[in-house]
């Protein structure tokens, strides 16, 4: 980190980042508890979930991925699951494209590897710290290590309570699925904007399921209304100009 | 501890295509729309991803599952709390179904 010629040392700003993402780390852990208890429902193993959480480390893509989980498998979806981790994932190309300030000129391909702590957590409160002039790299690494650790522990502890459950139908856990989703969504409200592209993705999604076996309707919906609110979108704008 | 070698290929796939997306964003910063029509697209694709997730499941859902829809619904506006969405949600499937059932 001496390439930048900055007055701070390494472990000051990783543990600046890190006590700044303490806020959202806690919903970090409501979010991970939920996705350890389905986890445990859609049929992950303990070392398939530590591999998941580990390596993959993106929300909702992975509560995506619990949709298209199956525990045979042989029937298992691999190109589907990858297709909608890249698919979900894509607005990272925005976020991370934002931090590019934070890095030296040169050797931006060693700054790649760090983007793998990137969250939409710690991304928000280090682009806060950018306004106000005082972020870096560390301070990235810092929150994004918090969000880590918070999001495996959690899982972990979920999965830990989901299995002590043994018929989840029974207790009504079956509509814990749709119900999660239902509020993720909503929480994405942005306003009226949001509107065309969800109706449009909703009625693409359940005409595509009525004809279309398996768990294509996410993609096929998700493309669909994505595409129809960004033309919404720019067409409104090109109206407003 | 079992896993299979299915899993570890999606997993390890869904592993590449995030770091691959992520570090695309550092890597081609200076070359990214941040406005128009691809920008605005990237910025619909979660809110349109989950809208296609939830809404088959609730119309060939039972009318319990409706009104358990609504419950969630209704409590994380009001809470802005995903875990006591989903608790009333599940909470309300099960007791719907009890009345229904009884």
């Amino acid at each position: 980190m001496s390439t930048l010629a900055a007055p701070y040392r390494f472990s000051d700003q990783f543990l600046a980042g890190a006590r700044a993402c303490v806020p959202v780390a806690i919903s970090v852990a409501a979010y991970g508890l939920v996705w350890g208890v389905l986890a445990r429902g859609a049929g992950l193993s303990l070392i398939e979930v530590v591999m998941m959480s580990g390596l993959v480390f993106a929300g909702s893509a992975q509560f995506v991925a619990l949709d298209l989980w199956t525990a045979t498998p042989s029937s298992l979806p691999i190109g589907p699951l990858i297709l909608a981790a890249l698919i979900v994932n894509l607005r990272y190309l925005l976020l991370t494209a934002t931090l590019r300030p934070l890095y030296p000129e040169k050797g931006l391909w060693r700054g790649a590897l760090s983007m793998y702590l990137v969250t939409d957590e710690n991304w928000a409160m280090t682009v806060a710290a950018m306004a106000r002039g005082g972020s870096s790299v560390a301070f990235l690494m810092g929150g994004g290590a918090l969000a880590w650790i918070s999001w495996m522990s959690t899982n972990l502890i979920g999965y830990g309570l989901g299995s002590a459950i043994d018929d989840p139908a029974r207790w009504g856990l079956d509509f814990a699925f749709t119900a999660t989703f239902l509020a993720l969504l909503l929480g994405m409200w942005k306003g009226r904007g949001d509107i065309v592209p969800w109706l449009v993705a909703a009625l693409t999604a359940i005409a595509t399921a009525q004809f279309v076996e398996g768990s294509w309707h996410i993609l096929v919906g998700g493309v669909a209304g994505s595409l129809a609110g960004a033309l919404v979108e720019v067409r409104k704008h090109a109206h407003h100009a | 501890m079992h896993t299979t070698p299915e899993a570890v290929i999606a997993i390890l796939g869904m592993a590449l295509v995030t770091i691959a997306v992520k570090a695309s964003g550092l890597l081609l910063a200076d070359r990214l729309p941040r406005d128009g029509f691809a920008a605005a697209w990237l910025r619909h694709i979660p809110g349109a991803v989950l809208a296609a997730l939830v809404a088959p499941a609730l119309v060939t859902g039972s009318p319990a599952e409706v009104v358990a829809a609504v419950a969630t619904g209704g409590i994380f506006i009001l809470t802005r709390n995903l875990f006591a969405a989903m608790a009333a949600g599940v909470a309300t499937v099960y007791l719907v179904r009890l009345l229904i059932a009884g």
